[in-house]
């Protein structure tokens, strides 16, 4: 009963979104306000029947009801409980109706928080939010109902995929699915810009926090991927260029991009036109994403829930939305009034080169992962993109960006002094110099790529110091002056330069990790040890162990210091999950300041040992660390001011207001 | 039909990758003694495909075939192929589809060549928007009629 439930609420969500996908809309272009009211009490409904259908389907997994077909396939009753909560979005169904939760979250968020908006541009963005939840529940009803039955009812359920069984997947969905369907925000807002014709200051001021909101939850869900991989995979291996990980990349980078644009309109009003079209393209990719992960049109590690004939419907909706929101750019963009006018040497003029680069690397990546599938629809010719590729290619169009980024903060609006800008990078400068000529001294110049990519981290980090040094004037004005104008300082300041540092770090630990990794591939008995990364590491045992739904081969290591002391113990695993008949590696993991040793088991070899693979891969934790960073500077830009206040200031400034960029000023 | 077909075919790629049967990725009994050889190999590794995997290089690979792989490719380099030729060997035997970075040919001048071409694509339309720009005067976008009765009502003039 309670199954039926939730269908019918999710029945009843789509009728409902059908209402918020018109009235709201029509009254904006009648200018009535009961037409436009309308989409406030729809949008929080289309949310109460959502969740109230999630919890519907959440219900059947926890009690295990193995008469409904999905819960059949993707469950057991002997998985651990906190895997029948996270199931219920580990497979195709379920994981579309969290999408579509999350979208009438925002859209709900939007209908919460807009009270500061023009009526009619509250109205079509809501309109538009109801477009695309129409969209997908008209998907999930029509071909990926979660809730049909079987009958008769199975005994026991097939257990979900063992690889997904991990508290990983728990929390990287979902913050996947913020970052995602977060940009629709965004989008809704560009479009309903075109509709109206027009941008205006409000505008600007809504699009910046949604952006930011979006991209910070998307850097989460990334970086959780990455370290989940990192760890489940057992391959050591943090990135791999798969086209899922691209496809939820591209958006990334776009977003990237987008918060930058906005920056620009909000503070200068310029690049308008193209802050709205970054915006169509930046939730056109997460479309696109959904549309590659969901549809089976890549067979990559990733996914594990295909279904050609949902493709096409995907597909549809993908080419609705992105050619209807282009085309409705192309026939509207012209009508916005463009707005401030700026040096090319200048804030703004750093911005658009962040863009620039910004998106040919979105490009870039987006070639790269649809290029097979192109070749091999239109000649038929098959080939493979992979992670070579990318690096070649992606790699060298991060670095000028890269070496770019310290400049731009410390540029003034409208038009700026490079020269000034470099003179006080000086000391940033030649630092980084120093430590380039350090690496390449310890490591007698055999790593001279390397040695820059430590050098360029080290220059990204102390360029963010640099830009908060000389904006509270520490090192110049007393210290009691400084620091009183330090905590003076905007947060977006800190967000930016938080952002900033964190990139610096990321950097760091990927260059460490790739170059200065060692790995040794070899068959172990108990009691023989093997040296890596400065420590020795001993194999002393295998012993068998079960768990609540697989059985595991559990490898036990001591990790020796030189002194021939035991450090610490590690715990290497290989798990069997019977029902699906399938073995997973749990990697051994130790953390050592910011490195890692990492073990992986593999085969018993024929003399009673057993292969295993130990890395030592230095600065690698420095990878995830960068990326919390960055989300803190994105948290830090939210509590700005500005953005908590949403209007301009009432109060007067105080004094203390900053010694801020630019020389020119 | 087809569905099924496809089905099946996914099933069984995944029970190849993932499966019960899985193996390790590089053993020690498949590496080579010389470790100048072995080093070529692991690099020459990370370029070739798993045909039978999504998207991972056979030395990242647990499949049978890629051991295969793993196997042939260290063949041909104590015959003493060069890296070059290893590639070359694998290309003809199994196809383009094998090299994780496709090479330049007619077909994939597009794929290289995109994005320096967007990169400089793109700088040229900045430029000439930028020059456009400077040309070009500001206007404001006029008021609307609601808004004009709603300043009317704020200040009591227009």
């Amino acid at each position: 009963m309670i199954v039926e439930l939730g269908h019918f609420a999710l029945i009843l969500a789509l009728a409902l979104s059908l209402v918020q996908s018109v009235l709201p809309i029509v009254g904006a272009r009648r200018d009535d306000d009961r037409m436009m009211a309308v989409g406030v009490p729809a949008a929080f409904t289309v949310l109460a029947l959502v969740a109230i259908s999630f919890a519907a389907l959440t219900s059947a997994n926890v009690l295990s009801d193995f008469s409904v077909q999905n819960v059949f396939e993707n469950s057991h009753s002997q998985k651990p409980l906190l895997y029948k909560f996270t199931g219920v979005w580990g497979n195709h169904e379920g994981s579309m109706l969290l999408w579509v939760l999350i979208l009438s979250f925002f859209t709900a968020l939007v209908a919460f928080f807009g009270n500061n908006l023009p009526p009619s541009l509250k109205a079509n963005v809501l309109g538009v939010q109801a477009w695309i939840g129409t969209a997908f529940l008209t998907f999930i009803v029509a071909t990926s109902n979660p809730f049909a039955r079987l009958n008769p009812a199975p005994i026991e359920g097939r257990d979900l995929n063992p690889i997904l069984q991990d508290i990983g997947l728990a929390i990287h969905p979902p913050l996947l699915y913020l970052g995602y369907v977060g940009f629709s925000v965004c989008f809704s807002f560009a479009v309903a810009a075109l509709i109206d014709g027009r941008i205006d200051a409000a505008w600007a001021r809504w699009v910046r926090p949604w952006t930011l909101v979006a991209w910070v939850f998307l850097t989460a869900g990334i970086a959780m991927g990455s370290y989940w991989a990192y760890y489940e995979l057992g391959w050591g291996g943090w990135w791999f260029w798969d086209p899922v990980e691209n496809a939820s990349f591209m958006p990334w980078l776009a977003g990237t991009a987008l918060l930058h644009s906005a920056l620009v309109m909000e503070k200068r009003s310029a690049l308008k036109i193209w802050t709205v079209l970054l915006a169509i393209l930046t939730f056109s990719l997460s479309l696109l994403g959904t549309f590659l992960v969901r549809s089976g049109v890549l067979t990559s590690v990733h996914t594990f829930a295909t279904d050609p004939g949902r493709g096409l419907f995907i597909l549809a909706i993908l080419v609705i939305f992105i050619g209807g929101s282009l085309a409705l750019f192309a026939w509207r963009a012209q009508s916005l009034a463009p707005g401030g006018l700026f040096q090319p040497i200048s804030r703004e003029g750093a911005l658009v080169l962040n863009n620039l680069f910004l998106t040919t690397a979105t490009a870039t990546v987006l070639i790269g992962t649809l290029y097979p599938l192109l070749l091999e629809f239109l000649i038929g010719e098959k080939i493979s993109v992979g992670a070579p590729f990318f690096n070649l290619t992606f790699g060298p169009l991060m670095i000028p960006l890269l070496a770019a980024v310290p400049f731009g903060p410390l540029m003034a609006w409208k038009r700026g002094d490079l020269l000034a800008v470099a003179q006080r990078l000086m000391t940033a400068f030649f630092i980084a110099l120093l430590v380039v000529a350090t690496v390449l001294y310890q490591t007698s110049a055999t790593s001279v790529l390397a040695a820059f990519g430590i050098g360029l981290a080290v220059w990204l980090m102390l360029g963010a110091l640099t830009d908060i040094a000389l904006k509270s004037g520490v090192g110049k004005a007393p210290l009691g002056l400084a620091a009183r104008r330090l905590a003076g300082l905007p947060r977006s300041v800190f967000g930016t330069a938080f952002a900033h540092f964190g990139l610096g770090i990321t950097l760091l630990g990927i260059v460490a990790t790739t170059t200065f990794a060692t790995e040794s591939v070899l068959v172990m008995k108990p009691g023989e040890s093997i040296r890596a990364g400065g420590y020795t590491v001993r194999f002393d045992e295998m012993k068998p162990s079960k768990g609540p739904n697989f059985t595991e081969e559990q490898g036990q290591f001591t990790i020796l210091s030189d002194e021939g002391q035991s450090v610490t113990s590690l715990m290497a695993a290989k798990r069997f999950f019977p029902v699906r008949n399938m073995q997973t590696t749990e990697a051994g993991i130790c953390t050592f300041a910011f490195s890692q040793l990492y073990v992986a088991l593999g085969d018993a070899a024929a003399d009673g040992g057993i292969v295993v693979r130990i890395w030592w891969k230095p600065l690698v934790t420095l990878i995830w660390l960068g990326t919390i960073f960055m989300m803190a500077g994105g948290c830090l830009s939210l509590l700005d001011r500005r953005l908590r206040i949403g209007a301009p200031a009432r109060r007067r400034v105080a004094p203390l207001q900053p010694a801020n960029a630019g020389p020119s000023q | 039909m087809i569905a099924v077909r496809n089905a099946i075919l996914v099933f069984l790629v995944l029970l190849l990758c993932l499966g019960a049967n899985k193996a390790f990725a590089l053993s020690p009994d498949e590496m080579l003694t010389n470790p100048i050889l072995e080093k070529r190999a692991r690099i020459i590794s990370t370029q070739v495909r798993c045909m039978v995997c999504q998207n991972e290089s056979i030395d990242d690979s647990n499949a049978d075939l890629a051991r295969d792989l793993r196997v042939l490719v260290r063949e041909r380099l104590v015959a003493g192929d060069t890296d070059r030729q290893v590639l070359e060997f694998l290309v003809a035997r199994y196809g383009e589809f094998v090299l994780l970075k496709p090479r330049l040919q007619l077909s994939t001048i597009l794929l290289w060549g995109f994005p320096i071409g967007a990169l400089v694509a793109g700088a040229i339309a900045i430029a000439l928007s930028i020059r456009r720009r400077s040309t070009a005067s500001i206007e404001s976008a006029p008021l609307t009629a609601s808004e004009k009765q709603q300043l009317k009502k704020h200040t009591g003039t227009i």
